[in-house]
């Protein structure tokens, strides 16, 4: 490839990368080839599936539509920087108790969703919920245990 | 079981949680081989073609470019089952469908692969294409696999007859007839396709990939390209979702391995979203006409079916899936007199295989909307009909099925209670509904798909100087926690808690031989090896106990027949001895509870004392188990086909909302009863139950895969749609413990058998709402307002 490389300065889970990258990579690659991050999943590189849902300075955004240009300067939070050390977040401890996890690959997105929401709702309704979770698509659990997961944890959180 | 359970019947988180939730579970996209060559394969735009020419030479000449494969180079075809293995890595002469590989190649970089797929021309001559399946019946001079069919498009044709279908028509109050139709249905799992080779210096394979049958795959690498399985390593990584999408041996595997070992370098391939929905292998459409006499007095008295299915280019699973449209028919009532033609045909489409409930989703359909409607006709309260006819407990079908637990009437009873049935059935008012359906699925298929002896399942434990059980299987976990399953089998037997259990699976060099993920077999055949291997290891360290204690053995009860479980017979079904045989309790007078081993006299010793005294001499303590079908079925060609040491029954009764103006479709509510027999882990129970309603609420209302001249013209996930969590209805599930006595613990199938009567129940709801059927899916509300509009009531 001919284009010239972009520098990048990305906080991604409280690090600092810098780093020279192709202008066309996305977000998505940058976290998965780049840093190894491989929570964030990739199912259609397309902005369909939802798989690789992370934070952009604080929201629920897609990583494959995002450039890692355009995260220039951005914090990101990937799901391995959600845990603090070995103290999983509540969401986290919720979604392995109520069974909202079977094959996982979708787990990392719901985990980002339900995070976020939890952010900002302390005490949010089921309407909220499957609002929060409706852009990442599960084909396993019927979405049941995941919506249960947030509910508890939010539970959890305001104890 | 002992009353003092440690996990079995307790709701045990998935073993792979932590991991799968903080993100550091691996996919197989995941893995970081060092330096991967990136794979990618250039597909036919044309359902029907020769190949006259193909012009790799810029190709060649592209930096960056390291192989280029072309289908001569694979000249053995392939497919999961060895009757019908029709299906080349890459298009030999002709291709077949739109998106069949016809050049692989092997670069540096994406980029590289991108830029090369671009510089490949291929030339040519295109044939024409068949897509009708009706057509597809017809003789023809260009058939799709002429090397295997001669002037013909039919795969498979099964016609089962048994009884007298005409004494039954003539005994029915009441004989229903109609026709349906079914679309093309993808599995639509999140993780696309992926496999990554890692070759070593001897040149030696080790294949990761997202696959649900290592075993097969192992297989058929092998025999395509002509290497010893001892140089091939199948690996499964965390895999992202199959539901029998992943149940074949596919081209991607072969290729991705062929290149590996023609570089010398590891290779990579992942599916884009469109590629997996040209590869499909979903739900067979199908055309089914059926017709199903009933009498007040004596059920069902006649069944008549003729089904189409679509297979597609390939055989795939698709001579199993013609079994299955006809003999799960055959259940959870009772059909004295039962006649079905199934055939399979050939299109120019991609093809089609397996999908949870395997062939009988379709067919359910037909026969629970029919039974509705007979029952509508005879002014018969359907649930009470269905109460009246069911199959026995310890009893055979028409087609010799034999039925051992069975515990379908009172899962429909509770049903009943807990919708408050009585008080909605044909009382709510115009636009509510209430409807019910039943089905019938297996716990694993008693014949292997290749013809041998071995056992279906092996499972291997070791125990070391740590006191940590390792436990080895093939099972391929593919998110319905298998590996779960496993380890609480073996933790229970052993009375220690399951993260001392470390299970290592579907590794075929570390693992004996499972033969993978599909028909709902894991939990049944794997489960019961498990157990096995464990009731031996825990033999030896009653030995060891015993030896601490200075006391003698227990006296142990020997099964009757033999003392290797599950032997494969030669006699017809014998419930006495099978139960005996088959389950044997492990009462040694010993209780197993984690860190102490109590004898029956009250002294205890601690396990690891045991564990170590049961070392001295030997070193680490190693037990296998097996798990074998005992020997059943008729004597009949094609009476294996549907064959299963137990099977499922589920009811579902579901109330529904349908806005009379638009024909907008809500499911309010789902009633669901599985007998599973002893839920062994509730969590999973419920979370297979809820999944296997979300899928079939898709295919119910939404989802289908659009060809126009052979082309998918819905390859993503905005224009294929599944359910999201607005969709989901109100669910209250009932698993009553039941005791299948062959099962593991009493278990048996739970991934997939609800899945086929939830959609019928929906439509026998909808005719409670608004007096309309709709016989071709989805049930979209077009159709429900057509149906209103031209004229409501059909029967």
């Amino acid at each position: 490839m001919t284009s010239s490389k972009a520098i990048i300065n990305i906080d991604v889970n409280d690090t600092i990368y810098e780093r020279a990258i192709e202008p066309t990579l996305t977000l998505l690659d940058f976290l998965r080839i780049e840093l190894g991050l491989s929570g964030t999943k990739k199912g259609c590189d397309n902005g369909e599936c939802g798989c690789c849902t992370i934070h952009l300075d604080g929201r629920p955004v897609l990583a494959c539509l995002i450039l890692a240009a355009e995260a220039q300067g951005s914090k990101v939070v990937t799901i391995e920087g959600v845990a603090n050390g070995e103290q999983l977040h509540s969401l986290q401890s919720a979604m392995v108790e109520e069974g909202a996890i079977q094959c996982g690959f979708c787990t990392p997105a719901m985990v980002m969703n339900g995070v976020a929401l939890l952010k900002n709702n302390s005490r949010p309704n089921q309407e909220e919920i499957k609002e929060c979770i409706s852009g990442t698509i599960c084909r396993c659990t019927g979405y049941t245990k995941i919506e249960k997961a947030i509910t508890s944890a939010s539970k959890e959180m305001l104890k | 079981m002992s009353d003092d359970s440690t996990t079995i019947g307790k709701s045990v988180p998935l073993i792979h949680s932590l991991d799968k939730v903080t993100g550091r579970a691996k996919f197989t996209d995941d893995l970081q081989l060092s330096s991967p060559l990136i794979v990618k394969i250039f597909r036919s735009v044309h359902p029907s073609a020769n190949i006259k020419a193909i012009d790799i030479q810029k190709v060649e000449e592209l930096a960056g470019v390291r192989a280029v494969l072309l289908g001569r180079d694979i000249p053995n075809t392939f497919g999961v089952l060895p009757i019908s293995k029709d299906e080349p890595a890459l298009a030999i002469d002709r291709v077949r469908y739109v998106g069949e590989g016809v050049v692989a190649i092997a670069c540096e970089s994406e980029e590289i692969a991108t830029k090369a797929l671009s510089l490949i021309k291929v030339d040519y001559e295109i044939t024409t294409p068949c897509f009708s399946p009706e057509k597809a019946l017809l003789a023809t001079d260009t058939p799709i696999h002429p090397e295997l069919k001669k002037g013909s498009n039919l795969h498979k044709q099964v016609l089962q007859n048994f009884g007298d279908i005409d004494r039954g028509f003539s005994e029915a109050d009441e004989v229903v007839e109609e026709k349906f139709d079914f679309p093309s249905i993808n599995h639509a799992f999140t993780e696309p396709h992926a496999t990554q080779v890692a070759i070593d210096t001897r040149g030696e394979i080790t294949v990761y990939s997202a696959t649900q049958v290592p075993h097969y795959l192992h297989r058929a690498i092998s025999d395509v390209l002509e290497i010893p399985m001892h140089k091939i390593r199948v690996v499964k990584p965390h895999l992202g979702g199959g539901f029998g999408g992943k149940s074949d041996p596919f081209p991607h595997e072969i290729i991705a391995a062929k290149l590996a070992m023609i570089t010398g370098r590891n290779t990579k391939i992942v599916f884009s979203r469109e590629e997996v929905f040209f590869c499909h292998h979903g739900r067979h459409p199908s055309k089914i006409s059926m017709k199903i006499g009933v009498s007040r007095e004596k059920g069902i008295t006649a069944l008549d079916g003729n089904m189409l299915i679509d297979g597609g280019a390939y055989g795939s699973f698709g001579v199993v899936t013609t079994y299955y449209n006809g003999v799960l028919l055959q259940g959870p009532i009772k059909v004295p007199n039962y006649r079905f033609e199934c055939n399979r045909v050939y299109t120019n489409k991609p093809m089609c295989g397996a999908m949870r409930g395997h062939g009988g989703v379709n067919p359910r359909y037909a026969s629970e909307v029919l039974i509705d409607m007979a029952c509508d006709r005879l002014k018969i309260d359907p649930c009470e009909f269905r109460l009246n006819n069911f199959l026995q407990p310890n009893s055979l079908t028409t087609n010799e099925f034999r039925i051992t637990s069975m515990g379908i009437e009172q899962n429909l009873k509770q049903a009943m209670t807990r919708s408050d049935w009585s008080n909605k059935y044909r009382k709510l008012p115009f636009g509510k509904g209430i409807g019910v359906a039943c089905g019938f699925f297996i716990s694993g298929s008693a014949l292997p798909i290749h013809w041998n002896q071995m056992p279906q399942s092996t499972v291997r434990l070791t125990i070391d100087y740590d006191g940590g059980v390792s436990l080895y299987s093939g099972a391929s976990d593919i998110g319905q926690g298998s590996d779960t399953m496993l380890a609480q089998v073996a933790a229970e037997v052993l009375g220690l808690p399951i993260d001392m259990i470390k299970v290592i699976s579907a590794d075929t060099r570390t693992c004996p031989i499972d033969y993978g993920s599909y028909s709902s077999r894991v939990t049944f055949m794997a489960g019961n090896a498990s157990k096995n291997a464990a009731i031996r290891m825990r033999k030896i360290l009653v030995h060891a106990a015993c030896q601490l204690l200075e006391i003698s053995e227990p006296n142990y009860q020997t099964p009757t027949k033999s003392d290797d479980f599950y032997r494969q017979g030669d006699q017809k079904p014998d419930f006495e001895s099978s139960y005996l045989g088959a389950n044997p309790d492990y009462r040694d007078g010993f209780k197993f509870r984690g860190e102490l081993i109590t004898a029956p006299n009250g002294k205890s010793v601690p396990y690891m004392d045991v564990v170590r005294k049961a070392l001295d001499f030997t070193g680490a303590l190693q037990t296998k188990g097996v798990y074998i079908s005992p020997k059943m079925g008729g004597n009949f060609k094609g009476s294996g086909a549907g064959l299963s040491p137990a099977y499922s029954t589920t009811v579902f009764i579901t109330e529904v909302t349908i806005e009379p103006q638009t024909g907008f479709i809500k499911v309010d509510k789902v009633t669901c009863a599985h007998d599973c027999g002893k839920a062994l882990n509730p969590l999973s129970v419920e979370g297979q139950l809820e999944g296997s309603i979300h899928m079939g609420l898709g295919q119910a209302l939404m989802e289908e895969v659009i060809h126009h001249k052979g082309a998918v013209q819905n390859p993503s996930f905005l224009d294929y749609k599944i359910p999201s969590p607005f969709e989901m209805p109100e669910v209250d599930l009932i698993y009553p413990d039941s005791d299948e006595s062959e099962g593991p613990f009493g278990g048996k199938e739970v991934g997939e058998g609800a899945l086929a009567p939830f959609i019928p129940s929906i439509a026998n709801a909808i005719y409670d709402a608004v007096g309309v059927r709709v016989n071709n899916l989805p049930i979209t509300p077009d159709k429900i307002l057509t149906a209103i509009k031209e004229g409501g009531p059909r029967c």
